[in-house]
């Protein structure tokens, strides 16, 4: 797709007429569509796209952060949405700073999402505003570091 | 932890009870802190991590070839459909087009995986509700179908028989047979189970009812595969997102609208008998002879008569199984429907030969997550029911 055309997919041309401010950027790679939503609004936009009718993306398959260390801004936390009945995927991106790796939760829209930001926590150290219980899942409690962080060693700190 | 609740006969106190990691109906090493009101559950809560062994951590360190043996451990009941996941993902990073012979066969091994990581499913959870005998059956058939894998790659379970651009190997002569004996024999066993178990009074008495799980809940909570179907929900991802030209056979999504355990146990009985047809279509389609493996020179590895004789075959040769390929840049998700729902792999490439991030959207850790949906207010007994039907494998969970 020429950058162009990507202003035409219908998810992206609603967003934008929607709200100007919601999308960043738009990403395409192997027919995968991804919008880069600025931190502040990914809560309001979550709730768009989960709610208005005629995009319906009421499945969260997924939250996938990826640390770019040493690269600022650090983080991204990428969601990847299903609509069911439209047959549709789509991923939303959400990039942070390595000193300040706080997003808002999207529990209240999807509560599925419950899992996979305490995953997103426990294992990459990025908290989640308004989470109902934000601890570690896969680690022990006691557990230091976050070890899919870059700088984190691959044998651990031993 | 324990409070103090209202009852019908004055104030109570619940008390604790730590089901699991060593109990034998969490089917590994899954914690569930029950909190019990008598012999009803108040309030569960499942405690995961215990068999975590870093494996999204150990793929960065690895060259995007070396991954496909971790993915076999990931969900250890059906690696071949984490090889398909997996290679899937890498192959739309590097756009490659896998040959249709080798899609058929993936297709064909595939659901055959279904039926064996559902015949284990089925027994298992019987021993769970107390039914010994289909477990003794079914793993009788199970073992069959591993015959088959282990015909073709020499293992099996941890197979690793997909690899990216198509299979490790020619299929040996002869094993169309051994597929067509189990293709013959499976149908009339899961009669066998069905005489044994729908309509018995017992069974009946522990699943009806229990666990129930609504369609919008399900949703929310990001339930896929029989769970979610159990529930209403016609989504495969097989049928929403065909994969490895699965748009070419004519199967069913099997739905059920109870939502409760019987109606998922008659949703997976159901699947296994739609495999059998898709296995049936495939042996049709594959074509006797042709590649079994994309070529692209210095990504795919050549043939060994080619590398035996060729010199660029040689280096090539070389040069992949020791520094492995380069994709371009990128991300990428794709998602195949396992045994126990959309397995969703996410692999991010920065240009180098060993992959940036991969990310495993395991179908058993997402259903796990609704567990306190199933279980609470239910009795104890319950519990194991419930587990049983989410169909959870602990290495998937933890990865």
């Amino acid at each position: 797709m020429e950058p162009q055309d990507i202003d035409k997919h219908p998810v992206v041309h609603k967003l934008r007429e929607w709200s100007a401010s919601a999308v960043a950027e738009v990403l395409e790679f192997r027919g995968e569509t991804t919008v880069v939503v600025p931190r502040e609004q990914l809560l309001r936009v979550a709730e768009y796209l989960a709610t208005e009718p005629s995009l319906r993306f009421s499945f969260l398959s997924d939250i996938t952060p990826v640390d770019r260390f040493p690269i600022e801004p650090r983080f991204e936390v990428n969601y990847h949405l299903v609509s069911l009945d439209r047959r549709e995927r789509l991923r939303l991106k959400v990039k942070l700073t390595g000193s300040d790796p706080l997003v808002h939760s999207v529990t209240g829209v999807w509560p599925t999402a419950n899992w996979h930001e305490r995953e997103s926590y426990d294992l990459f150290g990025i908290r989640f505003e308004g989470h109902p219980d934000l601890r570690r899942i896969l680690m022990p409690d006691d557990w230091e570091g976050h070890p899919l962080r870059k700088d984190y060693p691959i044998e651990g700190y031993r | 932890m324990s409070t103090t609740i209202e009852t019908a006969i004055g104030a109570a106190q619940t008390m604790v009870l730590n089901m699991g990691p060593q109990h034998p109906s969490t089917h590994g090493v899954l914690r569930v802190v029950l909190e019990l009101n008598g012999e009803l559950v108040a309030k569960a809560e499942p405690i995961i991590g215990y068999l975590h062994t870093g494996i999204e951590k150990s793929c960065e360190a690895k060259t995007y070839s070396q991954v496909i043996t971790l993915t076999d451990r990931i969900d250890y009941l059906a690696p071949l459909s984490n090889n398909l996941g997996y290679c899937l993902a890498v192959e739309k990073i590097l756009g490659i087009e896998v040959p249709k012979r080798a899609q058929y066969i993936r297709v064909l091994l595939t659901e055959l995986t279904r039926c064996a990581s559902h015949l284990v499913w089925v027994g298992t959870h019987a021993i769970d509700l107390g039914a010994m005998t289909v477990f003794l059956y079914s793993f009788r058939e199970r073992e069959e179908i591993l015959k088959i894998f282990e015909y073709l790659s020499g293992q099996r379970m941890m197979t690793s028989y997909f690899r990216i651009g198509g299979l490790a190997l020619e299929p040996p002569p002869g094993w169309l047979d051994k597929v067509q004996r189990v293709v013959d024999s499976l149908p009339g066993h899961i009669d066998e189970y069905e005489d044994l178990l729908t309509k018995n009074k017992i069974w009946l008495g522990r699943t009806q009812g229990v666990g129930i799980i609504t369609a919008s809940d399900a949703i929310a909570m990001g339930c896929s595969g029989p769970m979610l179907r159990g529930s209403g929900v016609a989504y495969d991802v097989r049928k929403a997102f065909p994969y490895s030209s699965y748009d070419e056979f004519d199967f069913n999504v099997q739905t059920q609208t109870a939502g409760d355990c019987y109606a998922r146990y008659q949703v997976r009985v159901a699947e296994i008998r739609e495999s059998i047809k898709i296995v049936k279509q495939a042996m049709q389609k594959i074509p006797s002879e042709g590649p079994f493996r994309a070529e692209v020179p210095g990504i795919i590895p050549p043939s060994r008569e080619e590398m035996k004789t060729s010199i660029e075959g040689l280096i090539y040769h070389f040069k992949i199984f020791t520094e492995g390929f380069a994709p371009p840049p990128g991300e990428v998700y794709q998602a195949i429907e396992s045994p126990r729902g959309e397995l969703g792999v996410f692999v991010a490439s920065d240009g180098s030969a060993k992959p940036y991030r991969v990310k495993f959207r395991a179908p058993s850790f997402v259903n796990l997550q609704s567990l306190p949906k199933l279980a609470e207010g239910r009795l104890i007994a319950d519990v194991v029911a419930c587990i049983g039907t989410t169909d959870i494998v602990l290495g998937e969970v933890d990865r």
